[in-house]
């Protein structure tokens, strides 16, 4: 998913001031626009930028949006997304964002201004250390001291972040730098010198992993991230290949969208919140294959009763992320599409060659997640009267079902995992949300991100009243450049997971959980020039949504919800698959959580976040 | 997995790096952000013309630790490349050490004496004090310290492990 460096944009050899050099340089890397807010080290940019026509630039209004706004972007479109922020605390104030894109592997180039090379170290005004600081929060940084070497860099950082596991890169720009003059130089053939990640699978890792799979009798194919990142063709192989070989197939929060939620394959997510059926079907499976996932905390449970009894084949890029926390029996390095591709073909040739794969077992393996499904574990109660978070979301579900330009951004809670149960994704690319990270407040900013790539579509924000306070000044954005962002908060008046871990873990002691000032959302949003909404009981749902999306304009929706509901299934930390609470009725000692009658959440799970 | 414990394991591993700033924080920063225990960190540039370096760190944990030690390293953008030495087969490993004595008379005389069994050199000099230079393994220059304990130890300065493949192996 690169962009195309364009060589037309090369040619002349003026002398260039660095400011000049950088925006060129973007151009050059296919940016059409950039996020950022403005200050003293990067005014020579902010001219710069004032003179050209090349790159839009999108005027946020705290720099913790502009990074989650380029990730949204970035996600959306699979670019690179680019943020500007001037020192000191623009810089910091951009940390959060490096880090969530760094957990989720979101392709980020950020250029930060520095003061005067001069002056760096003497705690000269908006000095920070930015590439100390902000080491661990990327995938690679630079400061470029020299202006003859700004354009080498910029090209190096946008092959960084794109290649291999994407991530996000800072390059930190002193003052002087950007108003010393010098030849600008097109980005080289080869963008970096030894930094290349393999790509490629090994043609014997696939035979061994095609080798386990014609043996399954009990299959499941794990799904994640990798696969969206790889770009939509990783998809299309993803669907092929489950439907060649005829596996059940689940998805982490973060690879949503790759399989179709329609596809009848798809058992929906797995994990803390994932299916009874994904999750029962990961813990009975004798081969998992793992296309582009992590092994992520959320996702396994207690790795020692994680899916115990099978062989697991571990499909990713990125060479650390094997053995890292559950051993594998067949690593497979490389791009999940590729991957997925080479074991389609890899599978054809061996059944073409006479193997046959256990077709009674894989039926009876079917009949059996059948029964699980019957479950039906996203059942709640269902009211009359107060609204349901679920009813909610499966209204705003039922009534976008029909477009097929709907994007769906969330922040972090009980709104997120409901999103990711109810909101039915059919394509990748078209869900937004902070997963390793888990940042409250990247929800507003990641739709505006979104809407900026694709000014036509539906852009959603599913919100919860707390997170979306995090990041509400960018609804001043969202109105000055006219996006139709729909912001939909499911209000309860409580931080949800928080207080559902309280009720769950600390005997209902709901500490510093509620929030007993919230704002009038419908005024707050006529105050910033939005449309505001409100919804309080269930006959009111459907009104509120359907002019929510009439609206040609940015709204903002209050949907005032039942405040005690708690998100189920759930997995309690440090428990196994196989020991889900179901639902309301499953939380008393004894009654369920498969814990040997000690209710839920063992010691040792209050100690897991 | 973690819950079986598996044996503890020190291994020498070499990387060769771009010798850019920050390189060696970078190195430093894995190892401190990732819980991985450093036993000893050498670093020098090798080769000018290519502006690279080579860091040799020594470092202990269970097998699964050590495979994720080196991973890590590998992806970094600046390392070129990521040799287990204790892995991949014979390699020597050597220390410098700088040992100061400061004694009279009889203790003086002996540590000399020991100095020259452990072929230390005495590179400084003066009526009250030496300083030894001696190279060799950790062990031996463990042995060495301890036994100048006695005889007027005053001040040690080590280089930390740097090694090398046996034989025609290269990195």
């Amino acid at each position: 998913m690169s962009t195309a460096p364009d060589a037309k944009l090369a040619q002349d050899t003026a002398p260039l001031s660095g400011a000049e050099i950088v925006l060129k340089a973007l151009a050059e890397q296919g940016v059409d626009v950039i996020f950022g807010y403005p200050g003293g080290a990067v005014l020579p940019i902010y001219d710069a930028l004032f003179q050209q026509n090349s790159v839009r630039h999108i005027l946020v209004r705290a720099e913790a949006g502009a990074v989650h706004a380029a990730e949204g972007y970035a996600r959306s479109t699979g670019k690179v997304g680019v943020v500007l922020v001037t020192s000191g605390p623009g810089a910091t104030n951009a940390v959060t964002g490096l880090v969530d894109a760094l957990m989720d592997s979101i392709p980020l180039v950020c250029l930060t201004g520095q003061v005067p090379t001069h002056l760096i170290g003497n705690d000269a005004f908006q000095e920070a250390d930015t590439t100390g600081i902000t080491r661990p929060a990327t995938k690679h940084n630079y400061l470029v001291k020299d202006v003859k070497n700004l354009s080498k860099t910029i090209h190096e950082a946008f092959h960084v972040a794109r290649s291999g596991r994407p991530g996000p890169v800072v390059i930190d720009l002193p003052k002087d730098v950007l108003m010393a003059k010098t030849e600008y130089a097109p980005a080289p053939a080869k963008a970096h010198p030894t930094y290349a990640p393999r790509t490629e699978p090994d043609q014997k890792a696939i035979a061994q992993a095609v080798d386990l799979m014609l043996g399954a009798k009990r299959p499941i194919l794990y799904t994640g991230g990798g696969i969206i990142n790889s770009g939509p063709d990783a998809s299309a192989a993803l669907i092929e290949l489950a439907h060649l070989t005829g596996f059940p197939t689940t998805s982490t929060l973060m690879g949503l969208g790759a399989m179709p939620a329609s596809d009848p394959l798809f058992l929906g997510m797995l994990g803390m919140h994932g299916t009874y059926e994904a999750n029962l079907t990961m813990h009975g499976c004798d081969v998992m294959v793992n296309l582009g996932a992590r092994f992520d905390d959320r996702v396994t449970g207690r790795l020692n009763a994680f899916s115990p009894n099978s062989k697991k084949i571990h499909a990713d890029i990125d060479p650390s992320s094997i053995n890292k926390n559950v051993r594998v029996d067949v690593p497979v390095v490389g791009d999940a599409g590729k991957i997925v591709r080479a074991m389609i073909a890899e599978w054809k040739r061996r059944v073409a060659a006479g193997a046959k794969p256990d077709k009674k077992a894989l039926a009876d393996w079917w009949t059996q997640i059948e029964q699980w499904r019957k479950r039906d574990c996203l059942a709640y109660m269902r009211s009359t009267d107060i609204v349901k978070p679920q009813y909610a979301l499966e209204r705003l579900q039922a009534l976008t079902a029909h477009r097929d330009d709907v994007f769906i951004s969330t922040e972090v809670g009980q709104h997120q995992m409901w999103a990711a149960q109810f909101m039915k994704f059919q394509k990748p690319n078209r869900w937004m949300t902070s997963g390793g990270l888990g940042t409250m407040g990247y929800g507003l900013p990641a739709a505006m991100g979104v809407q900026i790539a694709h000014p036509d579509a539906l852009c959603i924000d599913v919100a919860g009243e707390a997170s979306i306070l995090m990041n509400i000044q960018e609804l001043s954005t969202i109105v000055q450049y006219r996006l139709p962002v729909k912001t939909f908060i499911l209000n309860n008046q409580y931080m949800g997971m928080v207080r559902q871990w309280q009720e769950l873990l600390h005997g209902s002691r709901y500490s510093e959980s509620y929030m007993d000032a919230l704002p009038d959302f419908v005024k707050l949003a006529e105050a910033f020039g939005c449309v505001g909404l409100r919804a309080t009981k269930v006959s009111e749902v459907d009104d509120v949504i359907k002019e929510m999306i009439a609206v040609k304009r940015p709204v903002v929706v209050d949907m005032c919800v039942d405040q005690k509901e708690n998100c189920f299934p759930m997995i309690p930390s440090g428990a196994a698959h196989n020991e889900m609470i179901l639902g309301p009725s499953d939380k008393q000692p004894g009654t369920g959580g498969g814990n040997g009658g000690k209710g839920p959440i063992s010691e040792e799970g209050m100690v897991l976040v | 997995m973690p819950h079986t414990p598996a044996a503890i394991e020190r291994h020498t591993i070499a990387v060769i790096v771009d010798n850019e700033p920050g390189v060696l924080a970078r190195v430093i920063g894995l190892f401190s952000g990732r819980g991985y225990n450093i036993e000893s960190l050498t670093v020098a540039e090798t080769d000018a013309a290519k502006h690279q370096s080579r860091i040799t760190v020594v470092t202990t944990g269970t097998p699964m630790v050590i495979e994720q030690i080196k991973a890590q390293l590998d992806r970094l953008v600046p390392v070129h490349r990521v040799s287990d030495l204790t892995q991949e087969g014979a390699h020597v490993a050597r220390e410098l050490a700088l040992v100061k004595v400061i004694s009279k008379g009889n203790e003086r005389v002996e540590a000399l004496r020991i100095a020259d069994i452990f072929r230390a050199k005495a590179i400084d000099s003066t009526i009250g004090s030496f300083v030894f230079e001696i190279t060799g393994s950790g062990e031996k220059i463990d042995a060495f310290v301890n036994l100048m304990v006695p005889l007027g130890l005053a001040e040690v300065s080590r280089t930390g492990i740097v090694a090398i493949a046996r034989g025609e192996t290269r990195m």
